[in-house]
């Protein structure tokens, strides 16, 4: 059965109140189909970072589609913070745990393994252990006098992310993106949006196969040329920067984040 | 003085400070926000002789990984990172840094990104340089609100190192472990000690002569300009319109 998709039909994948697993904007985020989602009126996420977010975290806590979201940071880089996120926050209109970027690899890992948790080095003495009361610190069982912070395994329901090229069979090439094979692999279902489809079988060429993740981790596939716009796509496209700032602009007031979302995201509506 | 050194920026004399923090390195990280130092790495991987590799956490043109982004973390748990960066909303006098919120955490006056990866590389990585233009009694407090990533750890806890000094726009702060305090090392031209003491919000050391801290060489200054500029503006648009006069670009 073809996996391939409608972009609103592949996002319909992404329940409510579903553990959402996306990566950081350097690995693909899946933009195009964010706004589906949002379109399509998503609510009550779990939304998990791998290990940071920009724009994507910003847009679906702002939506209101979000009730928790899990992460490493929200923010814009040198652009600036994330206006409806740091809003949500204040207000307490989302739940956060916060965590620091290995840690988000290393519990998503154990779940690619099967493990119930992973060990990390590192955060001792940090409050964010106070954030974290679901973190444990031990002692190392093969070591004396050696505290070492537990973090149990991260179990997404579904992984969203965008990627160079699919298959007709399903299978994603994702290149040197290698935090999606982690998503697609601790995730249960995998919605993928891809630049563009691939004749043949990406598992057939032994340079194309080291970098695909195969079909059995992936449920649906939508085709999304320029599908991480505004944010940059490997060298395939740059940011946007403008846009950003315009979106930033626009998203310091919940009044003008209504506005951009009219422009942007509901624009289809009007067209 | 001559023409040219008059127009130096300031940004350029705080690139220059950074660079001859991370000399000698074998391979220096990067991570997100940090167009400064970024430019000192790159500015040290043209200078040293040995050839420093430099990664962007977020720019693959720019880094060596193929492991995706954990192979940094995995890297630097292993001691192949041997310099990082971190800044802070507050950094405290005994380095402490706060990413997460000014006022209680649970109820916060203003919250920011978050740790990245500060609570881990704090500890993995030997060198740390702190680094943060703004220098004023709001970021450089006595004591931060929310510990992001500690400045000093107990000897039983594993730790390979930590920060090694913090960079500002008026100064260099060297940092010393043992006392878990900061020394003034040098300030920057144009400005006074009774100024960093001014807007310095935790107690510090001070040298008997506090020295100013050198310009970049006319070298240094070509190799900026020419060369590492272009590179920045793909990674940090903003900084490389503002201080190189790069327009942004637009694709949408």
């Amino acid at each position: 059965m073809s996996k391939l998709r409608e972009l609103d039909a592949a996002v319909a994948e992404i329940r409510d109140a579903s553990m959402l697993a996306v990566p950081a904007d350097y690995a693909g985020v899946a933009m195009a189909a964010t706004r589906a989602l949002i379109r399509g009126g998503a609510k009550s996420l779990h939304l998990v970072t791998l290990p940071a977010s920009s724009l994507q975290a910003d847009l679906l806590i702002g939506t209101g589609a979000v009730a928790t979201v899990e992460t490493s940071a929200v923010g814009f880089g040198e652009l600036g913070q994330a206006p409806r996120f740091a809003a949500a926050v204040r207000l307490g209109t989302i739940a956060i745990k916060d965590a620091t970027c290995p840690a988000i690899h290393a519990a998503l890992r154990a779940t690619e393994m099967g493990s119930p948790f992973a060990p990390l080095r590192g955060i001792i003495g940090s409050d964010l252990l106070k954030a974290r009361p679901d973190w444990k610190v031990v002692d190392n069982p093969f070591g004396e006098n050696d505290p070492i912070v537990l973090l149990p395994a991260i179990q997404p329901d579904v992984a969203l992310f965008h990627a160079p090229l699919a298959d007709r069979r399903g299978n994603v090439w994702v290149g040197r993106r290698r935090d999606l094979f982690t998503l697609a692999h601790a995730a249960q279902k995998s919605v993928v949006t891809v630049e563009k489809l691939y004749d043949g079988n990406l598992l057939d060429d032994e340079v194309m196969a080291a970098a695909t993740i195969p079909s059995f981790y992936v449920t649906a596939i939508a085709l999304a040329p320029r599908g991480a716009w505004p944010l940059k796509f490997g060298d395939l496209y740059p940011e946007d920067t403008r846009h950003i700032l315009e979106y930033l602009a626009l998203a310091a007031t919940e009044d003008g984040f209504r506005r951009y979302l009219d422009q942007y995201v509901f624009e289809r509506r009007a067209a | 003085m001559s023409e040219a050194a008059l127009e130096i920026k300031p940004e350029e004399v705080l690139i220059a400070v950074v660079e001859r923090l991370i000399a000698g390195a074998r391979h220096v990280a990067v991570g997100a926000a940090s167009p400064i130092p970024a430019a000192a790495a790159f500015l040290a991987q043209r200078i040293s002789p040995d050839g420093t590799t430099v990664s962007l956490q977020q720019s693959p043109e720019h880094n060596l990984f193929t492991d995706g982004g954990r192979e940094l973390f995995d890297s630097a748990g292993q001691g192949r990172i041997d310099v990082f960066f971190f800044s802070g909303v507050q950094i405290d006098g005994s380095a402490n840094i706060n990413l997460h919120v000014v006022g209680d955490y649970a109820h916060p006056k203003a919250r920011f990104a978050g740790a990245y990866g500060s609570a881990y590389l704090y500890f993995t990585v030997p060198r740390i340089v702190l680094f943060r233009t703004e220098h004023s009694r709001r970021s450089l407090v006595e004591k931060v609100d929310f510990v992001s990533a500690p400045g000093t750890s107990p000897p039983h806890v594993f730790r390979r190192g930590g920060p090694v000094g913090l960079v500002t726009s008026l100064c260099h702060f060297a940092f010393d472990r043992a006392r878990a305090r900061f020394r003034l090392e040098s300030v920057h031209p144009g400005h006074s000690l009774e100024e960093v003491r001014d807007h310095t919000g935790f107690d510090f050391d001070v040298p008997e002569h506090v020295p100013m801290t050198p310009p970049p060489s006319p070298e240094r200054l070509r190799l900026l300009r020419e060369e590492i500029a272009p590179a920045l503006a793909a990674i940090y648009p903003k900084f490389a319109e503002r201080v190189f006069g790069i327009p942004l670009s637009q694709t949408g």
